[in-house]
């Protein structure tokens, strides 16, 4: 077989801790990249690209943030779509009053505003863990929400309350608002995913990310090993509203192409959090699975039934959405707490095997 | 100079000014307030025997409410209805413990608690699918007219179902309080709160003990949501509403049950307080989205443990 | 064979206090530099909150702690793990979800350096960090024997071996007092052997000062240099093995006296 683990040794610890020890998993990793950033743009319907790339590529950067504070630092956060709207408000902010400054810088600036949000928010982790720090996430949620509704600063004054996206351009291109093109908005948001990524399995496998993981683990322990706790949560915190930042920002500026907030309530708080849990907790690539699988079933259910010639009402249809969503929930936390990734491995490990049960 | 007046001294000029006003006010308050503390005590009675987080409580309180209203539609006398609503609730934590807590037994409570986030998803979705999505007015014959109450300073305008919605809570927290204390029952459920293994080995059978709680914790929501509803009236707004029961409990205390009453009651009473002599003058309003949250978070730094809950100590 | 050398810790008149029960009355000892000191004592003697008060978990409100010199009565985990402490526990504290090496890893935790932005992008001292504190881990991991389990999630590992991992963990942080609490604890015959295997070539090889609780006497007295009996939080006796065997304090409180 050409796919094999067997004989690939590994005569350093530098490689050793490569990110894809496999020479194969690495090339098929730069081909997808090669693939997504050429071949897409090429070969992808408009619709395709802009109703389901994009939303769900941004989203994956919505859950890799989420995932780095509930996966890997143990912190449940019901306040992601609070810390989206931080950065989509504070880009638009940024964009429309410093007009100089290119897009590409804009939107990681917002989504170091989101971050020091975060660490105010997740300062009450200080002396509390689990659900009670959902409740501070909660305030986050509703607090900020009714701040960036209610104070006119945020939107220049604007009428509607819900300003377009200001039209940016990077190297040319317009990348945001309505009249950007379906190739270079999805390019732009395309690298942001792809740094974003890399740098989140950067952290995993660095000094944070063992702090994250032995804070989650048990976080006594981790006291007694050196783990400072309030600074290794807040660094969660900063980081995980840094990613859910530059995701609201994105979604803003390139998907929606408008400031609003009926896009970051709650339930975009649950989504995020849906993803995370079927993608896999404390996984990156479980992060992409989870956003694909969790953007994509409504769209299937919406769709399904008309390819077997039936009709369902579209209410009874977000009645079904909402019971499968529970049910996926459940099981995956019953059955594979790991998400998709986890199974990903197995059918892998199971491959390697086959046809041969062991 | 002038904020600092808004601020600081002409909230409370305007309270002793027109005392009837903030007595209306503190009364409208109250009666919200009565409505989280139900919720909370759902809360309460489940994380008391089983140290879960019950997410789904609020929608249980719908869900209730829902099954009881939908079966008074079919005709149903709205005695028998509250049986088989009850029914359904005991047979609902039966499920419940079968399918989700029984093969998530010993797990972190984070993902307990992010399974009950799957229940409230699902439950919402199937109530919806069996009764459909529209307002439901509840009509179990509570009287609900004006009365008027001659106080020295003004007359004050009180819902007498507001009134009956106290009573009842009152009943139902004086009752649940005697059964935690003195059946054979509720000290098994308080043992095991304490420590499942340990009560085990002394014999109470973990098996149903977790159904009896939740079904006790099913009852509970039905009688919140009856009241709920009747105020007004059973709708998918209520689960959002019930999310309040949280900070709720940040402020009572998980493991108390009068901490649940009273922290509803302080939410309610402060939020349309706060709302009217200074969210609205001086914030534009609708701070009740987040006052609780926000008074919840306050209280995490400073006394996490609510003001009648446990201390919590943590041994190596 | 006391080896005497200077004195690394020393405790004064340590009294600890839950509310009204005293976990440790007026409890003095010092532990000099390469040796093996035993805390021993029946159950609820506070053996334990000794080893709690000396690594900063409990406050005791009475008394000091001197430290390579430095006097202190409090301090955070976290801050006596940077000064050289580091321990293991009578129930396995590991972080069960991770692997074995990354247990290990978190050991090194202290001695790294790397920025933030250097760990996000894996270059400069990120990366050089990574590699050179991994060579340091592998030799802790060669030195326990635990080579085949690098990559195994510790939440899978048997009893035994997380024991070990644990005392790996310990001692990748390269402490100068390394306090083991119960660490044959649960153990088998052959488990108990190769832990004091470990435990002696860790005080001769790397030289690590180690203070132990154990209630296999046969293991206390054939491992420690001097022991230190505590009983209902008081300082019964202290000495060399055979010092305190002899002692009719230490007789009297393991098997019971009669009041008559």
């Amino acid at each position: 077989m050409l796919y094999r683990e067997a004989g690939q040794f590994k005569t350093s610890y530098s490689a050793d801790q490569a990110m894809l020890t496999i020479p194969l998993d690495r090339w098929f990793v730069f081909a997808l990249a090669a693939f997504a950033i050429v071949g897409v743009p090429l070969l992808a319907s408009e619709y395709l690209m802009v109703s389901i790339l994009l939303p769900v590529l941004i989203l994956s950067i919505a859950a890799l943030g989420l995932n780095i504070l509930t996966g890997y630092c143990g912190q449940l956060s019901l306040g992601t779509g609070a810390f989206m709207a931080a950065g989509a408000y504070l880009a638009y902010k940024i964009a429309t009053n410093i007009t100089w400054l290119p897009i590409w810088v804009v939107i990681p600036l917002a989504g170091l505003c989101a971050a020091a949000i975060g660490i105010a928010f997740g300062l009450p982790s200080l002396r509390i863990k689990g659900f009670y720090l959902a409740v501070a996430t909660l305030a986050a949620q509703f607090f900020l929400l009714w701040l960036f509704v209610k104070v006119p600063w945020f939107v220049n004054d604007s009428i509607s309350g819900v300003p377009p996206a200001p039209p940016r351009t990077v190297f040319g291109f317009q990348v945001t608002g309505a009249a950007a093109g379906d190739e270079a908005k999805y390019l732009f948001v395309l690298a942001f995913v792809i740094a974003l990524a890399w740098i989140a399995r950067n952290l995993a496998r660095s000094r944070i990310g063992r702090s994250w993981m032995a804070i989650r683990d048990m976080d006594i322990a981790a006291e007694l090993v050196g783990i400072r706790p309030l600074p290794t949560k807040l660094s969660a915190f900063a980081i995980s509203s840094f990613y859910c930042g530059v995701a609201g920002a994105l979604w803003a500026m390139c998907y929606i192409n408008s400031v609003e907030p009926t896009a970051f309530d709650i339930n975009r708080s649950f989504q995020v959090l849906f993803m995370v849990i079927v993608g896999g907790l404390g996984s990156v690539l479980g992060s992409f699975l989870g956003a694909a699988f969790i953007f994509l079933l409504p769209i299937f259910l919406n769709s399904a039934p008309g390819w077997f010639g039936y009709s369902v009402a579209s209410d009874t249809i977000t009645h079904i959405e909402f019971m499968l969503f529970g049910v996926l929930i459940i099981f995956f936390l019953i059955v594979e707490p790991h998400g998709l990734a986890r199974l990903w491995q197995i059918a892998k490990e199971k491959l390697r095997l086959w046809p041969f049960p062991y | 100079m002038e904020t600092l007046y808004l601020i600081f001294i002409d909230p409370f000029v305007q309270m002793v000014v027109e005392p009837a006003f903030l007595v209306e006010v503190l009364i409208g308050g109250l009666t919200s307030g009565v409505m989280y503390s139900l919720v909370a005590l759902g809360f309460v009675l489940i994380f008391k025997a089983s140290g879960i987080f019950n997410f789904a409580q609020g929608i249980f309180v719908l869900f209730a409410a829902l099954n009881f209203v939908g079966l008074m539609d079919l005709g149903v006398h709205p005695i028998l209805a509250f049986v088989i609503t009850i029914g359904i609730m005991t047979a609902l934590a039966f499920v419940v413990d079968r399918l989700v807590l029984r093969p998530l037994v010993n797990q972190d409570p984070i993902i307990l608690f992010m399974a009950t986030i799957g229940i409230a998803f699902f439950l919402e979705g199937f109530g919806e699918t069996l009764w459909g999505g529209d307002v439901r007015p509840v009509r179990v014959g509570i009287p609900d007219e004006a009365l008027f109450w001659e106080a020295g300073f003004g007359e004050i305008l009180v819902q007498s179902a507001d009134l009956f919605a106290g009573v009842i809570a009152a009943f139902l927290v004086t009752t649940l309080a005697l059964f935690f204390h003195f059946t054979p029952v509720g000290r098994a459920l308080r043992a095991v709160a304490d420590d499942h293994q340990a009560a085990l080995s002394v014999g109470i059978p973990l098996n149903n003990i977790w159904v009896i709680v939740w079904a006790v914790a099913g009852f509970v929501a039905l009688a919140a949501g009856i009241m709920w509803g009747a105020k007004l009236g059973v709708q998918f707004a209520l689960s959002t509403i019930a999310l309040k029961a949280l900070p709720v409990l940040i402020l009572g205390g998980f493991t108390s049950i009068p901490g649940a009453i009273i922290g509803g009651l302080i939410v309610g009473a402060g939020e349309k307080v706060f709302e009217n002599y200074w969210g609205v003058p001086l914030l534009e309003g609708a701070t009740e989205d987040w006052f609780a949250y926000i008074v919840a978070m306050i209280f995490l730094f400073f006394r996490p443990q609510g003001l009648f809950g446990e201390k919590i100590i943590e041994r190596v | 064979m006391t080896r005497p050398g200077d004195i690394l810790l020393s405790v004064k008149d340590i009294s600890l206090r839950f509310g009204g029960v005293r976990a440790l009355t007026d409890v003095s000892f010092d532990i000099h530099e390469g040796e093996i000191f035993a805390i021993i004592g029946p159950n609820g003697a506070g053996k334990s909150s000794m080893l709690n008060c000396i690594n900063g978990f409990y406050h005791p409100q009475e008394g000091t702690i001197t430290f390579k010199g430095a006097q202190r009565r409090q301090m955070r985990p976290h801050e006596a793990a940077a000064q050289g402490i580091s321990r293991t526990f009578q129930n396995i504290a590991l972080f069960k979800g991770m692997t074995t090496l990354e247990n290990v890893m978190t050991g090194r935790m202290l001695k790294m350096r790397a920025s933030l932005a250097e760990q996000a992008l894996y270059i400069g001292r990120g990366r050089r960090e990574e590699i050179e504190h991994r060579e340091k881990v592998e030799e802790v991991i060669d030195f326990l024997e635990i080579q085949s389990i690098r990559k195994t999630p510790v939440g899978r590992l048997p009893y035994g071996l997380q024991k070990r991992v644990e005392l790996a963990r310990a001692l990748a942080a390269e402490p100068e007092l390394l306090l083991l609490d119960e660490p044959m604890a649960g153990m088998n015959v052959e488990e108990k052997e190769d832990m004091c295997r470990f435990v002696l070539s860790t005080n001769h090889e790397l030289g690590t000062t180690i203070a132990l609780i154990e209630h296999d006497m046969g293991v206390v007295m054939d491992l420690s240099d001097r022991v230190v009996v505590l009983d209902y939080g008081k300082k019964l006796a202290e000495g060399t093995p055979d010092e305190v065997r002899g002692n009719q304090d230490v007789i009297d409180a393991y098997l019971g006296v009669s009041h008559d």
